[in-house]
């Protein structure tokens, strides 16, 4: 067994996640289930692992307690080891007094001995609320060419949605030369994906430097990265290819999730090479019955369709009783759609119940998508106007 | 709960010569993405029981690949948890063991380290869903020596042969073990299920006499007698029990779990845990019609699917239709084809425009792997 790791992976996970709203009364938005059988967290942690890194720090602050359960000792993801391996770490109590996470820059500061025991050569910072599949070790290898101390992940987006990404600019060879968040007439299309690759030593001293600055507000894109860049430090950019959505809030939620639907998606989970792991559900395979339909969805495990599927995910244990109708629709484990029920275009959290013969959301908009949340019951009959938003139990 | 667990994976194999020409019986596929040995684990994990012998003779590498160490059923223990018990074989002799005595035989040193009061003995020839805490509990209130499990069937529905039918009395007394007996058809039996409880010591008592009196079945010579010597009680499996004896039964048992109330026997309490693959839910294209299917994860739908169960990763290309059949893992079905009563092994690809089919009393089988 190695004495060292070459890359420690650190995922921020501590967000709340307050654009979800009802999805994360309770939950932090890692833990946020998608793709019928997937959690967010699900994403960057079969990215580390695919990529070689199996050491990785998951800090969590909000409502930790079902992303920890979720994450447990990291067996799914391969990241159960006796040295390295997948660790929660959480605010703690320290002699010179404790305090929560003050910024994303405060809560890896906070973890440095964590991360000083593996010995790194790099670090690279994760965000957990990113769906998408994306080789780290690739990454890794264009720092290292690049005798970077930095190294940003940058995607490309169309230039009028530039604004709402902090942006990145570019000289030559990918070298960095300006940082702009949010910029009203941005000069570039490169936005920052909030994925980066640091030299150990380098993070190391402008993480400690900035907890001394007492006007900082702790942030990587706000305070580290332009204090590097004041400093002309070697910082570059890494233009990613491929699907990749911050899923901060419900409509972009709900776009990642139909963006894995149709013959040819969007987003292709399906590659047996890069395979994305989850905690399986325990539960029998899924039964479609005699007047059951499903065309164009997703299905997991355990439901059992007596009624009409189309455009929707499903997630474990779903169950559609006769002459229900889903269209659209994002389901998450556990409920249960009554005969006759029709639901267009929502999100349904667990465990909700829709009565028999009611309504949820607007076949005729589709944009505007309905939103239920963990535990709801919707009674017999009613009518839930689309674009609303059900508060669970 | 105080037991060990015995599982006999190799018991059965001549009896399923086309499922079990590269697995153990314990290792056939069923019910879209189980193989039979997950019920009777199950059974065991479910019930409390938190250290099974698996006792392996030939063509186990299936077997080794899909328990692995035993995490999917929470038996990767320090303490206990799963233990394979491969073929013990001694210089002097070079053949393995044929019976299920022989094979306790050579477990002999496995019983002696194991602590537990109680052994359970199962074979991994049967689905049910059965909880061994109700077993214990009956063998204890009964004073029993030994306690058989047994499920009711009317005699012309047996199939295959070596049922064992047991003559029950009063509070589950059994005062008859008989071999394959010639019954009147409609009568209703009891049939024994091949699973067993007894003290841990009875059992190595029993082993060392019949090893001592040289003699062969455990059935036959331990069992049948000791009716007559000690206190043989029966205990009923209520709910759906499937025994798996032939390819015909496999066939038939397979499609019966598409019956919503087998389905709740089998699912609708403990879970059943299998090994864990990460595939992705089912994709249904927009052209897909299923209708009254078992389906798993990971499969690609875009033709038309009745009455069929379909394990994970197939493929049912647009224009094909598929019939009362049994698609196990990874089969690849292509456009335009026409499937009726095929039970297709692992990894089959049936190209474009096929048409095969065979009839629901004589399934079509096609062997692992077959390109047609």
């Amino acid at each position: 067994m190695l004495s060292q790791k070459e890359c420690v992976a650190m995922l921020l996970a501590g967000g709340q996640g307050s654009r979800l709203y009802a999805l994360t009364s309770k939950i932090a938005k890692p833990a946020v289930p998608v793709g019928g059988k997937y959690r967010i967290i699900d994403f960057p942690l079969s990215n580390c692992i695919n990529s070689g890194i199996d050491t990785v720090g998951v800090l969590t602050q909000y409502e930790p307690f079902e992303l920890n359960d979720y994450i447990g000792n990291g067996q799914p993801w391969d990241l159960d080891r006796m040295y390295g391996g997948v660790h929660i770490l959480s605010p703690y109590q320290a002699k010179r007094g404790s305090e929560w996470y003050k910024g994303t820059a405060n809560a890896i500061y906070q973890n440095l001995s964590f991360i000083k025991r593996y010995k790194p050569e790099y670090v690279l910072i994760l965000s957990g609320d990113h769906i998408y599949k994306m080789n780290y070790a690739k990454m890794l290898a264009e720092h290292k060419k690049n005798g970077a101390d930095v190294t940003v992940a940058t995607i490309e987006v169309p230039i009028e949605e530039a604004s709402r990404f902090g942006v990145v600019n570019v000289g030559e060879n990918g070298k960095i030369v300006e940082f702009e968040e949010k910029p009203k007439k941005p000069k570039s299309n490169l936005a920052s994906m909030g994925i980066y690759i640091f030299s150990a030593e380098k993070l190391y001293k402008y993480l400690e430097e900035d907890e001394l600055d007492t006007k900082s507000s702790k942030d990587f894109g706000k305070n580290i990265l332009p204090n590097m860049l004041n400093a002309g430090e070697r910082m570059f950019a890494y233009v990613f290819k491929g699907y990749w959505k911050d899923v901060g809030t419900i409509d972009s939620l709900y776009e990642a999730n139909m963006d894995l639907l149709g013959e040819r998606p969007l987003f292709d989970i399906s590659d047996t090479n890069w395979r994305i792991h989850s905690k399986n559900p325990i539960a029998p395979p899924h039964y479609i019955g005699e007047n059951g339909s499903v065309e164009g969805s997703l299905v997991a495990l355990g439901c059992e369709i007596e009624g009409k599927v189309k455009n929707s995910i499903l997630s474990a244990n779903v169950t559609v009783e006769a002459g229900a109708e889903i269209v659209g629709s994002v389901i998450f484990s556990g409920c249960t759609v009554k005969a006759g029920a029709k639901v267009y275009n929502s999100i349904m959290a667990e465990d909700v119940v829709i009565g028999e013969n009611s309504v949820v959301g607007s076949s005729a908009q589709p944009r505007k998508i309905t939103l239920l949340g963990r535990g709801a019951q919707i009674a017999a009959g009613a009518t839930v106007e689309g674009g609303s938003i059900v508060e669970g139990k | 709960m105080d037991a060990l667990g015995i599982i006999f994976s190799n018991i059965h194999d001549s009896n399923m010569p086309e499922l079990t020409a590269s697995r153990t019986t314990a290792s056939i596929p069923f019910c879209a993405r189980y193989r039979l040995i997950d019920f009777a684990l199950s059974n065991m994990v479910n019930s409390g029981i938190t250290k099974v012998g698996v006792i392996t003779k030939s063509n186990y590498q299936s077997l080794m690949d899909h328990v692995g160490s035993g995490k999917d059923w929470d038996l990767a223990r320090r303490h206990g948890g799963l233990i394979i018990l491969p073929p013990f074989g001694v210089q002097e002799s070079t053949s393995l063991y044929n019976t299920r005595l022989e094979a306790l035989k050579t477990v002999t040193g496995f019983l002696a380290r194991s602590t537990e009061e109680y052994v359970v003995l199962s074979d991994s020839d049967f689905v049910c869903n059965m909880d061994y805490t109700e077993l214990i509990e009956f063998h204890n209130a009964r004073q029993s020596d030994i306690t058989l499990v047994y499920f009711k069937a009317k005699a012309q529905n047996l199939s295959g042969t070596n049922n064992i039918v047991l003559t029950v009395g009063a509070k589950g007394k059994v005062s008859d073990i008989q071999f394959d007996p010639d019954c009147e058809k409609g009568v209703e039996l009891g049939v024994y299920a091949n699973v067993c409880v007894m003290r841990k010591t009875l059992l190595q008592n029993l082993i060392a006499d019949a090893v001592a009196h040289n003699k062969r079945h455990f059935a036959a010579d331990i069992l049948a007698p000791s009716v007559h010597t000690l206190k043989v009680y029966a205990w009923e499996h209520r709910g759906y029990f499937a025994k798996i004896s032939s390819l015909q039964s496999y066939y038939e048992e397979s499609l019966k779990i598409l019956n919503k109330d087998a389905r709740n026997s089998l699912f609708g309490v403990n879970g059943v845990y299998t090994k864990v693959k990460d595939s992705i839910p089912t994709t249904y294209g927009d052209s897909a019609v299923v209708k009254n299917s078992l389906i798993a994860d990971g499969c690609s739908i875009e033709g038309e699917v009745y009455n069929s169960i379909i394990f994970r990763g197939v493929k049912v290309a647009k224009g094909t239709v598929v019939k009362n059949s049994i698609l196990m893992q990874g089969t690849i079905v292509g456009e335009n084809a026409l499937i009726n009563c095929i039970i297709a092994d692992k990894n089959v690809v049936v190209k474009d425009r096929r048409v095969l089919s065979g009839c629901d009393t004589h399934p079509f089988f096609i062997h692992k792997s077959t390109v047609l």
